[in-house]
């Protein structure tokens, strides 16, 4: 069999020639590319939101509802039942609501990362982009219902404010004085550690899922124990004090701590602990972004 | 830029895939954390039979590209052909950097548009216009560059009207329209085309190959994958010409055209073939095969009755499976297909996750060679499953008429069962003609 060749041709410069090789090890992120396609993640981010309430019968209504509809199913079981308090005169409910937000943008920004690869198998297959893309419009697709579900608990704070004290069956429900201040100010830190933490761990999920579907069913009943990791139910109070290096390990302590902290106000966070937290959310990001990179190469041939 | 400059070189480049147990023996946790805990013991006895463990047979590596070198001139237009399997598309996804050579290199000079697919990134919810942004963006357009081709994109695929519209209500014409139309407003220096021109109605597909000129014409530098040897033909300088994972031929495009068709000729027939679905969360078809007369054939006589049936399954219940068929001529050409979006089928209706589909064909009138059969599978909106000549059958020559005689080969593609009816006109008061038979003297 003879391979018949054109003539070879100088190449003209070959420092503007783009070279595809094989790649193997550890590479870090190209930010310069990412930055090129940000439009993409534009449009992906848009698309996940616009699909998701375009599907939906409530539509945007479904964002407000299904927080609202956990933080009163706790309120009834924990605060109710077991008479768990809420620290600094806060009422539970507005205690448990503030937690979910931050709690639930996360979990579902977990979620959304960790299948956007399988999901979008057909896209990896067929076209190159920047695969990072895809996780990361998962969590930041979230952002639009944080801010809605923000919007609920201001006016859910405000109604409690207005609102005299009460007595339900075992949970008191104290006169509530809303005094917001500058902690708010700290409000979009603490969104910022959360989304580190959720594309750290969706990074991890999404490009692992890949390979091991089980990643698929082994998620969902992680993020639904994690929950009770983390102060939504409970204050952080309520954990000894020995263990708080331990407990603070988990970003989302820190996060929702902190979270609570700034919108309710109240004893505000140990620093040390919140630096814990925020260290242990750039390590899971950074090897997240680490262990992405090096598994994405095959991703096309494997999925 | 100069004629003679270089838009793409390709030296020694190699793709491995792993099949059968290294790839299933990690598909699970479980299978994983199995095989870590068996890893030494398996060692070990690797060293004992004296042989490295990483090759004991635990795999089998296939090389779909093999030392693949070749060079692409700025404007030329590169037709690449082989048989399913020869390593067209890896060659393809390696450039369009979908996934990564194991060996060799490859020297890009120019932005790079590829199209394997069209429509890809189509969300059926969201309405035309926004899936010509969000299917421009994952083809590497920006937002400005969208919106500059926003007219032209809604005027070439004539869907003005619908714009507004989601595209789950689109027929499937309209569908692939857009999303042609989309992918053909790219401006990349190179492009990178596969097979998508095998879609759509025949007035779009000229249409299509239009634009493919004026690409062309336009003095971009493309790569075109297809089996359509007429339209290779028509819009290539040259060919490569892939053969198991190596390139046997690179040059003139007649004479690659030649060698792919003597090549590509003793690989003989697929009767039957698995199929792996293309999308998990889809239907797809897992396998189909050929019947002859009944029986399960990939070699049969002119004349024999032929039908295919193909398996599907689905992810979810299915209730209208749609399959459409091409049936083409050893040099790429459609000869004929149906698709059971426009016939009627017949079977129960109900719902199911997996099932057979049998389309009959009766008597197709083949002269004698080599055909191939492309397979197109969806639900009722459009397809998801699309397999070019899945399947490949030799019709052997017969005598069909009966009269001793085989029939006349390469006078046309389709021999018919034809009447002819002859009424001489007789002059009146002329001698009556003696009129003989037509048959040999």
């Amino acid at each position: 069999m003879s391979v018949s060749e054109s003539a070879r041709v100088p190449v003209a410069s070959p420092d503007d020639a783009f070279v595809i090789e094989p790649h193997s090890g550890w590479r870090v992120v190209d930010f310069g590319e990412l930055w090129r396609y940000r439009d993409l993640l534009y449009f992906m981010v848009w698309r996940d939101i616009k699909v998701r309430y375009k599907q939906s019968v409530l539509g945007v209504g479904w964002v407000v509802f299904q927080p609202l509809v956990q933080m009163v199913a706790f309120t009834l079981i924990i605060g109710l039942m077991f008479g768990m308090g809420a620290p600094d005169g806060v009422p539970y409910p507005l205690f448990n609501f503030a937690a979910l937000i931050p709690w639930t943008f996360f979990s579902q920004g977990v979620t959304r990362a960790a299948g956007s690869l399988v999901q979008g198998s057909n896209l990896l297959k067929k076209v190159y982009f920047p695969r990072l893309i895809m996780p990361l419009a998962g969590v930041l697709s979230g952002l639009v219902d944080l801010v809605i579900a923000l919007g609920i608990l201001l006016v859910l704070a405000l109604a409690f404010h207005l609102a005299p004290a009460m007595e339900l069956g075992a949970m008191a429900l104290p006169d509530y004085t809303w005094s917001p201040g500058w902690e708010l100010l700290w409000l979009p830190a603490f969104v910022l550690l959360a989304s580190v933490a959720a594309i750290g761990l969706g990074l991890w999920a999404s490009a692992l899922m890949v390979q091991y579907r089980d990643v698929a069913l082994i998620l969902p009943f992680f993020v639904q124990t994690a929950l009770y990791a983390c102060p939504v139910l409970y204050p952080s109070s309520e954990v000894p004090q020995r263990w708080h290096g331990l407990y603070y390990c988990n970003p989302m302590a820190g996060v929702i701590d902190g979270f609570r902290w700034s919108v309710l106000g109240g004893q505000h966070p140990d620093f040390g602990l919140m630096l814990l937290s925020s260290a242990v959310a750039l390590v899971l990001c950074g090897s997240g972004l680490l262990v992405f990179r090096r598994m994405e190469r095959t991703f096309a041939d494997v999925v | 830029m100069a004629r003679d400059e270089l838009a793409i070189r390709v030296e020694g480049m190699g793709k491995r895939f792993f099949i059968g147990a290294a790839r299933r023996r990690h598909d699970t946790l479980r299978d994983m954390l199995a095989e870590a805990a068996l890893a030494p013991f398996r060692r070990i006895a690797g060293v004992l039979r004296g042989c490295d463990s990483a090759a004991s047979g635990l795999s089998e590596e296939i090389w779909a590209l093999r030392d693949v070198s070749f060079d692409v001139r700025r404007g030329e237009v590169v037709g690449i052909i082989g048989r399913n399997g020869a390593g067209k598309s890896t060659l393809l996804k390696i450039l369009s950097r979908i996934t990564d050579p194991t060996v060799g290199r490859a020297f890009i000079h120019g932005r790079i548009g590829s199209l394997l697919e069209v429509g890809t990134g189509f969300h059926p919810e969201l309405t035309g216009a926004e899936n010509i942004f969000l299917n421009g963006a994952i083809l590497g357009m920006t937002r400005r560059q969208i919106e500059q081709q926003f007219g032209r994109i809604v005027e070439f695929a004539e869907i003005d009207r619908f714009v507004d519209t989601p595209v789950k209500h689109y027929s499937s014409g309209m569908y692939t329209r857009l999303a042609f139309s989309v992918a053909a407003h790219l401006e990349p220096e190179i492009l990178i085309v596969d097979e998508v021109l095998a879609v759509g109605d025949f007035e779009f597909q000229k249409k299509c190959l239009g634009k493919m000129h004026d690409v062309a014409d336009g003095g971009r530098t493309v790569l075109f994958v297809s089996h359509n040897m007429a339209a290779v033909r028509s819009l290539c300088h040259s060919v490569c010409v892939l053969h198991q994972g190596e390139l046997v031929f690179r040059g003139d495009t007649e004479e690659g055209i030649h060698r792919y068709l003597v090549e590509s000729h003793p690989e003989g027939t697929t009767a039957e073939v698995r199929l792996k679905g293309s999308d998990p969360l889809n239907p797809s078809m897992s396998a189909a095969r050929l019947l002859a007369d009944g029986q399960v054939a990939g070699r049969f006589d002119m004349g024999s009755s032929l039908a295919f049936e193909v398996d599907y399954v689905s992810p979810g219940p299915l209730r209208h499976p749609r399959l459409g068929f091409v049936l083409n001529a050893e040099d790429g050409e459609r000869l004929l297909g149906a698709n059971n979006r426009f016939l009627p089928s017949v079977g129960p209706d109900v719902a199911a996750t997996s099932g057979t589909i049998r389309c009959e064909l009766g008597v197709v009138p083949l002269m004698a060679g080599r055909y191939t059969l492309s397979l197109w599978f969806g639900d009722y909106g459009r397809d998801h499953h699309i397999v070019l000549e899945a399947l490949a059958f030799e019709v052997t020559e017969r005598d069909i008429w009966g009269r001793g005689t085989l029939p006349p080969t390469g006078s046309s593609r389709l021999w018919w069962p034809s009447r002819f009816v002859i009424t001489p006109r007789v002059e009146a008061g002329a001698p009556p003609i003696e009129l003989r038979s037509t048959g040999r003297p």
